[in-house]
């Protein structure tokens, strides 16, 4: 276990140094992020654990481009960049659907903006929603679907926009715990045959433990880096077993103090 | 449907029923009060002067129903488009709406003379409002989160305009639709009745200078009939368009 300030590898796919947001409310200044230094190597799962409300939303729509920071850098394969818009895919609680469209069309989206459907694509997409369980359903509209299928056919959208960054923002938050189960396993299987570097906030401590190489702790608001995990358990990993159980020891002992603040 | 129209057809039979019969006991006469079946004799004899004459309302609704559309949602965009012309259009539309278009209508007729062009004026003008407002709230209310989702992917403007905020706007561009259709009758009537030669209206003031009373009623008749086919085909071109709003009603 480090602390912050650790030094970073020589390579990462994304870095973030020293950044910090605060929000002007009513005249006064609100820090949401005070000082976040973190990384994720090329390929790597790595999870941000923060209790709710710590500005892990934040964070994402600052790397993701969609929100001003006030200062540190970002930097994506070793150099800095304005923010990670266009080189970041963004997955959210809400699977964010176009009610207008049917699976298929919606998965669509990237490909359609960055330069078009080919055929290529296509069968890329059919074959994705074919191992997500969506085959037969791809002229259907997401109103006529249960959430936990709205969530899988966001994540082939997701993958689809064939970034090598992914940033998830909690996305299988809002289903119960079998679905949520299933989709954390297909995360996974995808997520070993792409290899893309995927950075996922949640605020549960099982969901971080099962997928991540790497656990960032946020604290409280202002946020910062509490500390670090690495989570060197061979996959697929059990709730059950001895080393994760300690390590989830460990980290809930990490967030206790954290969530006190929060409800102080 | 079919059983949903079964309390009131019931209901508007026997009013109908009722009528008849007060009309034939009182014996009022048909000048004041036609019974229904004089009204009924009304409509097969003078078919083809009713048919004439809605069409010609028929066209001037059309006409400015559709222009009052490709204005009104021109417009609306432009204002999304552009803050600095929705702060000079917008406060001029809602101001507008205070003066009643009846007030006008006679400077219409004076403007644009007796035959269609002051009608399809008078409907457009009426049914315009309900259609930019209802345009404009919708392009504004497109899901900021959606929006935000073409942003990260680095979609213009227009890609965002055209993927996210026009099929979210859809919807209240439709019931902006619905309410003009439903007006635009007022206003093709009211420009009949200021001044012109054809058209339900004008028939309604001429039966009514010769004590055709049951002819009025049919031209209502017809006029009711011509404003409701309209919604209709207003309706089920919104299903038309929108295939997926059927699905969300359901939940």
């Amino acid at each position: 276990m480090t602390k912050r300030g650790a030094s970073f590898p020589r390579n990462s796919k994304l870095s973030l140094r020293g950044i910090e947001k605060s929000f002007r409310q009513d005249g006064s200044s609100l820090a949401v992020l005070l000082d976040v230094t973190l990384f994720a190597r090329p390929g790597e799962f790595v999870s941000i654990l923060g209790p709710s409300g710590c500005g892990k939303s934040t964070l994402f729509n600052v790397v993701a481009g969609l929100v001003q920071r006030d200062g540190g850098i970002i930097s994506i394969d070793n150099r800095e960049v304005q923010s990670g818009l266009g080189n970041v895919a963004y997955m959210q609680q809400k699977d964010l659907l176009f009610p207008w469209r049917t699976l298929l069309q919606n998965v669509f989206l990237g490909p359609e903006i960055s330069g078009g459907v080919h055929e290529e694509i296509q069968s890329e997409a059919l074959e994705l929603m074919t191992r997500v369980g969506l085959r037969g359903f791809e002229g259907n509209y997401p109103a006529e679907l249960s959430m936990g299928m709205r969530q899988r056919a966001a994540l082939v959208r997701t993958l689809l926009f064939h970034k090598d960054i992914l940033l998830l923002d909690e996305p299988f938050g809002a289903l119960d715990a079998m679905i949520r189960s299933v989709m954390q396993h297909l995360l996974l299987e995808l997520w070993m045959d792409y290899r893309q570097t995927i950075l996922l906030v949640t605020h549960d401590v099982e969901e971080a433990l099962i997928l991540s190489d790497r656990i960032y702790v946020l604290t409280a608001r202002p946020a910062t880096i509490k500390g670090e995990i690495s989570v060197d358990i061979p996959r697929p990993r059990k709730v059950t077993d001895l080393s994760f159980v300690d390590l989830k020891r460990a980290l809930l002992d990490m967030l206790q103090g954290e969530i006190e603040r929060v409800f102080a | 449907m079919i059983k949903r129209m079964i309390y009131p057809g019931i209901l508007l039979a026997l009013f109908i029923l009722f009528w008849e019969l007060m009309v034939r006991q009182l014996e009022v006469p048909h000048y004041i009060l036609p019974a229904p079946t004089r009204i009924l004799r009304t409509l097969t004899l003078q078919q083809s002067v009713l048919l004439h004459h809605t069409l010609v309302t028929l066209e001037e609704i059309i006409v400015g129903f559709l222009l009052a559309f490709v204005v009104g949602v021109s417009l609306s965009f432009l204002m999304f488009q552009f803050p600095v012309l929705e702060q000079t259009f917008y406060p001029i539309v809602i101001g507008s709406q205070t003066i009643p278009v009846f007030a006008i209508a006679p400077l219409l007729v004076l403007w644009f003379g007796y035959g269609l062009p002051s009608k399809v004026v008078m409907a457009a003008l009426i049914v315009f409002f309900p259609i930019v407002v209802n345009t404009l709230d919708g392009l504004k209310g497109a899901d900021s989160d959606a929006v935000n989702l073409l942003r990260i992917l680095r979609a213009n403007r227009w890609q965002i305009l055209w993927k996210v905020r026009v099929p979210s706007a859809l919807p209240f561009i439709f019931s902006g639709c619905r309410i003009g259709i439903s007006v635009s009758t007022i206003g093709a009537i009211i420009g009949e009745w200021v001044g012109s030669k054809e058209g339900l209206g004008y028939l309604m003031l001429h039966a009514n200078a010769q004590l055709q009373i049951s002819l009025i009623f049919a031209s209502l008749i017809y006029l009711t009939i011509l404003g409701v086919s309209l919604f209709y085909l207003i309706v089920l071109m919104e299903r038309w368009v929108m295939p997926w709003k059927r699905f969300s009603e359901a939940r």
